[in-house]
């Protein structure tokens, strides 16, 4: 079998468990959003940042298949098919972390969104407070992803 | 814990929280000397609606409305959370229902809560044709006994006792079985207040043990045995009860006045809600918000009251509630 399986795998993983995070996210804190617009459509653009904060854990994963693919040869050309199985297994590992920490942390970003728009309901003016919440959970994102692009660039 | 998300709910519910009353509004409502101008100054911070006349009964049921109606549409299908809030009125209704049933001409105006589960026409309807079967299953043995308590004795109060003690005895065990927090928080704490609230009543008076033990919820963080032997001994005694349980706030509250006391029943009841201000993902807020309404309503009627009343300013302080938020 050709390691490029492998590689492949790895950036499914790193585009689609990211990208599954930043949607369920998105989608948790849009909830919350809209609920506080139902009832105060003013506070719409400050709740909608807070809404797009778990956006971002979808970006670094296809930021990360890119790159993968790119050194894999997938997007200039000049792919090699007959990549050993080890190599792929490499691209695979690099691609883990932002797949799985991309994944949890959107989750819980969204979460800690959707309890800062609350914030937001009740005290507008304590907004920048609020999005440090969120904002604290994309820190272990950025971490991973710092490992798989560090991993990936290092093949 | 529900697996139904709430996370819609309660941010729309902490919109509204920004528009319950503080302490300083009421504060603030207090300073107003008159009674048409507590009626303006409720009206302009947006009580009632455009076509809602400037008097006071229609400000407040029309508040209470749209409590209740935000609250209804946000827990749309939710019945283990509505119901449990409901079994007052629906039990309110069954009371009305077996007296105008049997004294027909005695009970006029709006008697019934319309916006529950059974209204005043369906509930006279049962008790009329003694269809038992067609109330809620807690409901039943309950209602037929109260009903033929009534028709044989035509002790009102007997009757409301009995079916006061059933939806007591509905709230906690409803409690029990909840999934929800919030509701076993709120069934504890108002099963346990209203036991309070009847040995203190039965001790004024003077009823027998027999009285009070058939009154008295059982519930876990009272024993129900003891409260009604101390309610026999007098205040002293239900004082130096409480004062060893969680209530110990009731017994101070008490050997203040009675108004103090009443005061602490409602405190006590949003002092049990007061955590579900930083949950966000439960129906816990909506409760509570729902229960801040009422205790709000209920302060901002006594201040009309006591303004209609001329009541002086230290009798209207010792009536108002806390506020939730």
């Amino acid at each position: 079998m050709s390691g490029v399986v492998f590689a492949l795998l790895g950036v499914a993983i790193a585009a689609g468990l990211a990208g599954t995070g930043s949607a369920m996210g998105v989608g948790i804190a849009g909830q919350a959003a809209a609920g506080v617009v139902t009832e105060d459509p003013n506070k719409f653009a400050k709740v909608l940042l807070l809404q797009l904060l778990p956006g971002t854990q979808g970006i670094y994963g296809l930021l990360v298949g890119f790159i993968a693919l790119s050194k894999i040869g997938l997007l200039g050309g000049g792919i090699n098919w007959d990549m050993p199985v080890a190599e792929g297994l490499l691209y695979l590992m690099g691609c883990l972390p932002i797949g799985i920490v991309g994944l949890l942390s959107a989750i819980a970003q969204g979460k800690t969104s959707a309890a800062s728009i609350g914030i937001v309901a009740r005290k507008p003016e304590q907004f920048g407070k609020a999005m440090l919440f969120p904002a604290m959970v994309e820190t272990y994102a950025i971490l991973a992803l710092l490992v798989s692009i560090l991993a990936i660039n290092a093949l | 814990m529900s697996d139904r998300s709430y996370t819609y709910a309660v941010a729309r519910i902490r919109a509204l929280e920004s528009g319950l009353f503080t302490t300083a509004l009421i504060e603030q409502l207090l300073g107003v000397r008159t009674y048409e101008g507590c009626l303006r100054f409720l009206a302009e911070h947006g009580w009632g609606d455009a076509d809602t006349p400037l008097e006071a009964g229609a400000m407040l049921e029309r508040e209470r409305q749209k409590a209740w109606g935000t609250v209804r549409e946000l827990l749309k299908g939710d019945d283990e959370v509505l119901s449990v809030l409901l079994y007052r009125d629906l039990y309110h209704n069954l009371k009305a229902a077996i007296k105008k049933t049997r004294d027909p001409g005695k009970h006029t105006g709006r008697i019934y809560y319309e916006d529950c589960e059974i209204d005043g026409r369906q509930m006279e309807q049962i008790v009329a044709d003694r269809d038992w079967q067609a109330l809620p299953a807690h409901m039943r043995r309950a209602a037929q006994e109260a009903f033929e308590t009534f028709c044989h004795t035509g002790d009102g109060q007997l009757c409301d006792m009995m079916l006061d003690r059933a939806a007591l005895e509905a709230i906690g065990e409803a409690g029990e079985h909840s999934r929800e927090p919030v509701i076993r928080d709120y069934a504890e704490s108002m099963v346990a207040v209203a036991d309070i609230k009847i040995a203190v009543r039965c001790h004024e008076t003077g009823k027998s043990l027999e009285f009070l033990r058939r009154a008295l919820a059982p519930c876990r963080s009272l024993s129900t045995d003891r409260l009604a032997a101390a309610a026999l001994n007098g205040t002293d005694a239900i004082c130096g009860y409480l004062e060893g349980t969680a209530y110990a706030g009731g017994a101070q509250a008490l050997r203040e006045s009675p108004s103090a006391f009443e005061r602490w029943c409602d405190n006590r009841l949003i002092e049990t809600m007061r955590p579900q201000k930083y949950h966000a993902f439960t129906a816990g807020p909506l409760v509570a918000y729902l229960l801040a309404r009422e205790n709000e309503i209920k302060t901002v009627r006594m201040i009309l009251t006591a303004r209609l009343n001329g009541l002086s300013e230290p009798q209207i302080r010792e009536r108002i509630r806390e506020m939730y938020v």
